[in-house]
């Protein structure tokens, strides 16, 4: 099946207006009518649930978190873009669009990138209304930095805390709303099925945490915003809870999984220091801007980092990028990396790393500069390495960290299912094969607080007047039943290994042959192996304790048993994508100085997955894309 | 290295508690003292014995759901310091360590370690929030903001809302939370307006469920963001005004 994205006609700096005139309206009297359940408080989420709310949808709002403002979103440090212009560098709207279109290396849709531009400046407006402490200048206007991928500074910023700071704002207008009753709050409660009547979503089963129980919750849509599947790989820079459950069970029921290989390798990470390590911690972004990064260039030199004079120094970044240098995007810059590293040039105990060194900056701005510019990140560093950065070079090496795949939505952000929207992370919409730094934050607030309010009506006004799905129904009481014999069947195997070892060989094997290089071959080694491991949980985990208590044991490996399924179907779309673009890397489809090497002519469409049953071979439908305003060009950051 | 770690368990809020000892060998000193419980949950799954439940998510310091009492300090002996950055090298080899759950009446404990902590959530939703409806902002740089204001919000903004303020306190007072909450508001330009009646409805809803302050300070040197009890001042400040303040009047002359 050909997928309709159901972009608005005409030119595209005009879409967004027309169509939002073109959608349907719900009265503000009959809003009150509507109930809507938002799963996920991160930005997407707290932004969608508090934004419906003040417009009189009642809402119910969904977190396994134990309180909505741990979500994630919260550990975001660098920053939020915005075509704001405040530096009168030469940046617009469709400078933005042009260079996320662009960094997304020609994979994503234009008309919702460009949206996505024209909404980023009214998002920092609401922000700053709500109170976000941005970094300002001494005159008091907002500050800016770069970020990159880009050449002008649009980066808007909180310290090292930016993802907080927007979190925390979302949150107090969630709160707000609580307060007034016109949202639900279901905090550690989990969601565990989407319930689809005649096709439609009309609901969620969730497991309450504290208690086990297992409840059935209708209303009018469904809207999830439940976050990115990083964890996959198993050492991410995601926040350990993270998980792909809630869009995986959706697919399950009928939604359909864009471009799942579609995945992000930060440049900037600490390296690993151990076996026990159980998660990455990422150095923000941007450090790039002063740090410079090199590695010996003799792979034997032995000397510490300070002893070893420039000449002996390969800057590997700005040899190879002189216009970008240090700030070329992720994907090239994690690549290059990992070239130099594979090469045996890599530093630090165990090779596995690159240096990201300051003395220069520190040199030309001071110390006081560099500290207020990055206090947090190198006390973060510090604290967990044990080496001053202010001394010696911070030693970083890539780590998965983003995902840009997710559920497939049209243009008002609706999956396939009726009445299921996504937003945030968890679709697939805006970022093509890669992210630009600061742009998730962007997304996730464009698609709560902007996009899905306008465009819900399309699908709730012709429903005026129609009550929910009761929970008594047959559809919901089968959904049940089906998310209480997942827990018994996970309680029941009674294995001799835990959740987390699957974990960990599942992320072994998704890194190996699914990382930063794929190949046909890496792939179906993939396959085989994930469907191995997959066979040996279902006999061999062990998970103790009840169902009807606090039991995170369960909780892990509902959502490692998605993982391994989800993983496979990843894996499926990177064997399937015979070229290079953005985060998907196959060695067969480089240039010859080892450049991503795209395939326009076969592969210039998303591709969205059907879920066809348990054994057979996922469906797949294409969304062909088209390119009218930035013309498909090899990327280049010579 | 090797550790004793002696840990409170409690299968529910209603079963009774007691400490367990486990000795753990071979521990690196590059893990943090969270990787050190997962090590120890790997060796309890592999005898058969349940987990110990803990709250964690970011293991980066920033999201709050870390909360371990680690003898008898909110997140152990570094300063400024979440659980989840605290590493082994900080603990000397043989250490014998207590881990216990934050304790407080406003934190009813859930299992083992996790306690819940929705009573903060309650604070915030009574007045922690400027009313700014999404679409109804003027452009950002409308206001001017003082570097020196916005950076002061900023520190209080830091809060992660972890809990370890409350668990330190001997009167288990939420002081520090909320006055970093009020203040991050009552700083900014932004929150003049619901300024008297924010800090009068947050400070109430703090004593509905929390203790009260009486100074002992012990809130900021346990705080893994270093907030310091200058807010406290500064909302007591607020709150004493408020009082005294003819709150229609005050929001006509702004
Ligand atoms: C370390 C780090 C730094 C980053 N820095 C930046 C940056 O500087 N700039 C930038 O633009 N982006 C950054 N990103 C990316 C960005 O933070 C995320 O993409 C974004 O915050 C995701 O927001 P979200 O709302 O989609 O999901 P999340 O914030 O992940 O929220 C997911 C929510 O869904 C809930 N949930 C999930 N599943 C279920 C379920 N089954 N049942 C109930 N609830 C569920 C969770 O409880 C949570 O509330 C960073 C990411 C990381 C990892
Ligand atoms: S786990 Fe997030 S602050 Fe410790």
């Amino acid at each position: 099946m050909v997928m309709d994205a159901h972009i608005p006609e005409g030119p595209i700096a005009t879409k967004w207006d027309n169509h939002k005139f073109d959608v349907k309206l719900v009265n503000p009297a009959n809003k009150r009518r509507f109930t809507i359940i938002v799963v996920g408080s991160g930005l997407g989420g707290a932004s969608a649930a508090a934004s419906l709310a003040e417009l009189g949808y009642r809402v119910e709002l969904h977190t396994f978190h134990d309180s909505p403002r741990r979500a994630h979103s919260i550990a975001a440090q660098g920053g939020i873009n915005a075509a704001k212009n405040y530096h009168n560098d030469g940046d617009s709207v469709y400078r933005l669009f042009y260079d996320t279109v662009k960094g997304g290396d020609y994979r994503a849709r234009e008309a919702n990138v460009y949206r996505l531009a024209q909404v980023s400046v009214d998002i920092i407006d609401q922000c700053v209304a709500q109170g976000v402490p941005f970094a300002r200048e001494y005159g008091g206007l907002l500050d800016n930095r770069s970020f990159g991928g880009a050449q002008v500074s649009r980066t808007f910023y909180a310290r090292g805390q930016t993802g907080q700071q927007l979190l925390l704002g979302a949150y107090q207008a969630l709160a707000n709303q609580i307060h007034l009753g016109n949202v639900e709050l279901h905090h550690r409660s989990e969601m565990l099925d989407l319930v689809t009547k005649d096709g439609k979503a009309v609901g969620i089963v969730a497991r309450n945490l504290m208690t086990g129980a297992v409840t059935s919750h209708s209303a009018h849509a469904v809207v999830l915003a439940t976050g990115g599947y990083g964890n996959v790989f198993f050492l991410s820079t995601n926040a350990k809870a993270s998980n792909v459950t809630a869009i995986w069970r959706a697919y399950k029921k009928g939604a359909y999984m864009a471009n799942p290989c579609y995945t992000q390798i930060h440049p900037t990470c600490i390296p690993a220091s151990d076996e026990f390590q159980s998660k990455l911690t990422l150095m923000s972004e941007s450090l790039r801007n002063d740090g410079r990064i090199w590695v010996p260039t003799d792979a034997m030199d032995t000397r510490s980092p300070d002893q070893i004079p420039d000449e002996d120094r390969d800057y590997f970044l700005e040899r190879r990028y002189p216009a970008f240098g240090n700030l070329v995007p992720r994907d090239v810059a994690s690549r290059a990396a990992k070239r130099e590293v594979d090469a045996g040039r890599g530093v630090g105990p165990l090779k596995n790393g690159v240096y990201l060194d300051f003395a220069d900056a520190i040199n030309r701005l001071g110390r006081h500069v560099i500290e207020e510019r990055y206090g947090n990140l190198f006390q973060m560093y510090e604290r967990i390495t044990g080496e001053d950065p202010y001394v010696v070079p911070m030693r970083i090496y890539p780590a998965v960290h983003y995902t840009m795949g997710g559920l497939w939505v049209d243009y008002d952000l609706m999956s396939n299912v009726p009445g299921l929207y996504v937003l945030g992370e968890a679709n697939f919409s805006d970022h093509g094969a890669n992210r630009l730094g600061a742009s998730a934050l962007m997304q996730g607030l464009a698609d709560g607080y902007f996009v899905l309010p306008a465009t819900i009506g399309n699908y709730l006004a012709p429903q005026l007047g129609e009550q929910p799905v009761p929970t008594d129904d047959a559809v919901f009481i089968e959904a049940q039943q089906g998310v209480e014999a997942m827990t018994q069947q996970l309680l029941g195997v009674n294995g001799t290994r835990s959740v987390d070892y699957f974990h960990r060989e599942l992320g072994k094997i998704m890194w190996d042959n699914c990382g930063m290089a794929r190949s046909r071959e890496s792939l179906e080694k993939a396959i085989g192996e994930i469907a191995t491991l997959r066979e040996e949980f279902w006999n061999d985990v062990r998970v103790l304790g009840e169902g009807d208590t606090f039991n995170q044991s369960l909780e892990k490996a509902g959502r490692v048993a998605d993982f391994l399924e989800f993983g496979e179907l990843l894996c499926r779309d990177a064997l399937h994508r015979e070229e290079s673009c953005g985060g998907h890397f196959r060695v067969e489809h480089q240039t010859e100085d080892g450049e991503a090497l795209r395939d326009d002519e076969h592969f210039a469409y998303v591709a969205a997955w059907e879920f066809t049953g348990d054994h057979a071979n996922p469906g797949l439908h294409k969304e062909q894309l088209e390119f009218e305003y930035v013309h498909l060009a090899q990327r280049s950051y010579k | 290295m090797k550790v004793t770690l002696t840990v409170w368990r409690q299968a529910g809020p209603a079963a009774q508690g007691r400490f367990e000892t486990y000795e753990l060998d071979e521990v690196s000193e590059d893990m943090s003292f969270l990787e050190l419980f997962d090590v120890l949950n790997e060796r309890l799954i592999a005898k058969g014995e349940e987990p110990v439940a803990f709250d964690h998510d970011c293991r980066e310091g920033i999201c709050g759901s870390c909360s371990m009492m680690i003898d008898g300090r909110p997140h152990g002996p570094e300063l400024g310091t979440a659980t989840c950055q605290l590493h082994m090298r900080k603990f000397a080899d043989g250490a014998k360590i207590t881990v216990e759950p934050w304790r407080a009446g406003a934190f009813p404990l859930v299992r083992d370690l996790v306690v819940d902590r929705s009573a903060f959530d309650r604070i915030v939703e009574s007045g922690g929030y400027i009313t700014a409806p999404t679409g109804s902002a003027p452009d950002g740089n409308l206001i001017l903001i003082p570097k020196a204001v916005a950076d002061s919000a900023m520190d209080a903004a830091a809060c992660i809302g972890c809990g370890a303020c409350v668990a330190a306190c001997p009167n288990s007072a939420a002081n520090l939370f909320t006055a970093a909450k009020v203040m991050h508001l009552n700083l900014l330009p932004q929150g003049q307006p619901e300024r008297w009646e924010r800090v009068t409805n947050m400070v109430d809803t703090m004593e509905q469920f929390f203790g009260s302050c009486t100074n002992h300070g012990e809130c900021e040197a346990a705080c893994p963001k270093e907030i310091s009890i200058d807010f406290i001042a500064l909302m007591n400040r607020d709150y004493i005004k408020a009082q005294f303040k003819q709150r229609r009047l005050a929001s006509q002359r702004g």
